[in-house]
């Protein structure tokens, strides 16, 4: 027992909420080439992605344990030829299913027969507001025309529309743009991410990263907009995700490691975020284990339950348990050990690393062809041994 | 004239055991919801109206008092959250 003020019991395996959130990485194919890709870097060496059977299992032993949110994701997920089956599996089952899309290989007839399977949410990616950046951004030449037919083609099926742009410096500028071809095309919500950068996103990182100038401006576009669409009573909704590494604290990644979301990689790998690949901790396989026990049990997702792991600064810090020494692979990328302070924190003696970056941004020229193309070519490059 | 509420396209509201709640559903978030708001949001059909919904509430509760204040706040509060659309 512990008493009050004690810290939240560690390590302890049924302390652990259930994943609320279940993300299924069908596939690692995809027919753009986006240089911010969360992918692994290595993804070309993945192995057999799972069959119809094993993720139709995985999604029953998700659901049984509580998850209600269900995101097909990828790669692009519309590779996979048992999608529909996946969805009709998926909403039989209950839960809120979540297409997340590069809306290439979607079609009018798929988006009406994804809706008669149960599909609740289509989110249609764009890398820009106009086809000539977009298109160098996804390495496609149609991309965008393709993704302003599907946009429309989610509307008119009833879908609740959701616009995702990822932002970093050579889109930032078209802020206004980006919003107003939302606003015309009926979103609900649009998500303007900047740039994470992990995956192909930390590979290019001086590439894509804004600078300071460049996001305060972007703020203060998005602040004036939704002060437009407020007073205009329209219900479309801005989610702007500001890059961390201009904070000061760390953001409470994931919520906390294994604590909400479960991520099933395309070879059954199972992660507590789609980025953990990259770290030097095993990982279960939903091949080998059932999904119960490696949420609960496995060395993997209890590595960083609690804080009995955490070193100085954050050990000792009052604020551990509200962002849980921020993000173990940013860590893990920056200091070279997962164990330490997300280098975000201004208490990390790792901080000059974030510094560094921001003052590279603020001084970044290279175009877009600098930056290394998310392809199989690229990623054979990466293998390691 | 009493308004009819709905939800909203996208949001769907379903009882979760795991969690011991009801829950509302949207892209990629859920809201967890109290007993009240539960109960509340339970009565939503898109056939009932406000006064409707208040009525049953009441029978449902017998011993809570006049709820038609609360529910009436609630339901604007879950219109302006955008959870609902009252027509």
């Amino acid at each position: 027992m512990t008493s009050a003020g004690a810290p939240v019991p560690v390590n302890n395996p049924h302390q652990a909420g259930p994943p609320l959130w279940l993300l299924a990485e069908l596939t690692y194919r995809c027919p753009l080439q986006c240089p911010y890709c969360s992918n692994p870097l290595d993804f070309a060496q993945t192995e057999q992605e799972l069959s119809t059977e094993q993720w139709v299992s995985v999604l029953r032993q998700g659901r049984e344990m509580g998850a209600a949110q269900l995101g097909f994701s990828g790669g692009e997920p519309l590779v996979r030829q048992d999608l529909p089956e996946l969805i009709a599996e998926a909403r039989k089952l209950g839960y809120y299913t979540n297409l997340i899309t590069s809306g290439l290989g979607l079609t009018k007839s798929k988006v009406d027969a994804f809706a008669e399977a149960g599909l609740d949410h289509i989110q249609v990616s764009f890398q820009a507001s106009d086809p000539e950046l977009n298109n160098a951004v996804a390495g496609s030449r149609k991309a965008f025309e393709q993704k302003l037919a599907m946009a429309k083609a989610v509307k008119a099926a009833g879908y609740p529309m959701v616009l995702n742009f990822v932002i970093h410096r050579h889109n930032i500028h078209q802020m206004n743009d980006i919003m107003a071809l939302c606003e015309k095309l009926g979103a609900d919500y649009v998500e303007l991410a900047t740039c994470q950068y992990y995956g192909w996103a930390f590979e290019n990182r001086e590439g894509l990263m804004p600078s300071k100038a460049q996001l305060v401006q972007a703020e203060q576009e998005v602040n004036q907009y939704r002060d437009r669409l407020a007073a205009s009573g329209s219900a479309m909704k801005l989610i702007f995700v500001t890059p961390d590494y201009y904070e000061e604290r760390p953001k409470a990644c994931m919520n906390g490691w294994g604590s909400l979301f479960l991520t099933v990689a395309p070879d059954g790998t199972a992660l507590p975020c789609h980025s953990a690949r990259l770290l030097p901790i095993g990982f279960p396989n939903v091949k080998e284990l059932s999904l119960r026990e490696i949420w609960y049990d496995s060395p993997g997702f209890n590595h960083y339950r609690g804080d009995d792991w955490m070193p100085e600064p954050c050990r000792s810090c009052d604020e551990r348990d509200k962002d849980f020494g921020g993000c173990r692979c940013q860590a893990y990328l920056l200091t070279g050990n997962a164990d330490n302070a997300d280098p975000v924190c201004g208490k990390s003696p790792h901080h000059e690393r974030i510094l560094a970056a921001r003052r590279a941004a603020d001084h970044a020229t290279a175009g877009l062809d600098g930056l290394v193309y998310r392809n199989a070519n690229n990623s054979r490059l990466f293998f390691r041994g | 004239m009493s308004q009819i509420p709905r939800f909203r396209r996208g949001f769907r509201f379903q009882w979760e055991p795991a969690q011991d709640c009801y829950v509302l559903l949207y892209p990629e978030g859920m809201v967890k919801l109290n007993g009240s708001a539960g109960a509340i949001l339970d009565q939503v059909d898109g056939q009932r109206d406000v006064e409707a919904i208040i009525a049953a509430l009441q029978q449902q509760f017998p011993d809570a008092g006049d709820l038609g204040a609360d529910v009436r706040a609630f339901l604007k509060d879950a219109e302006q959250q955008h959870w609902i659309e009252l027509s």
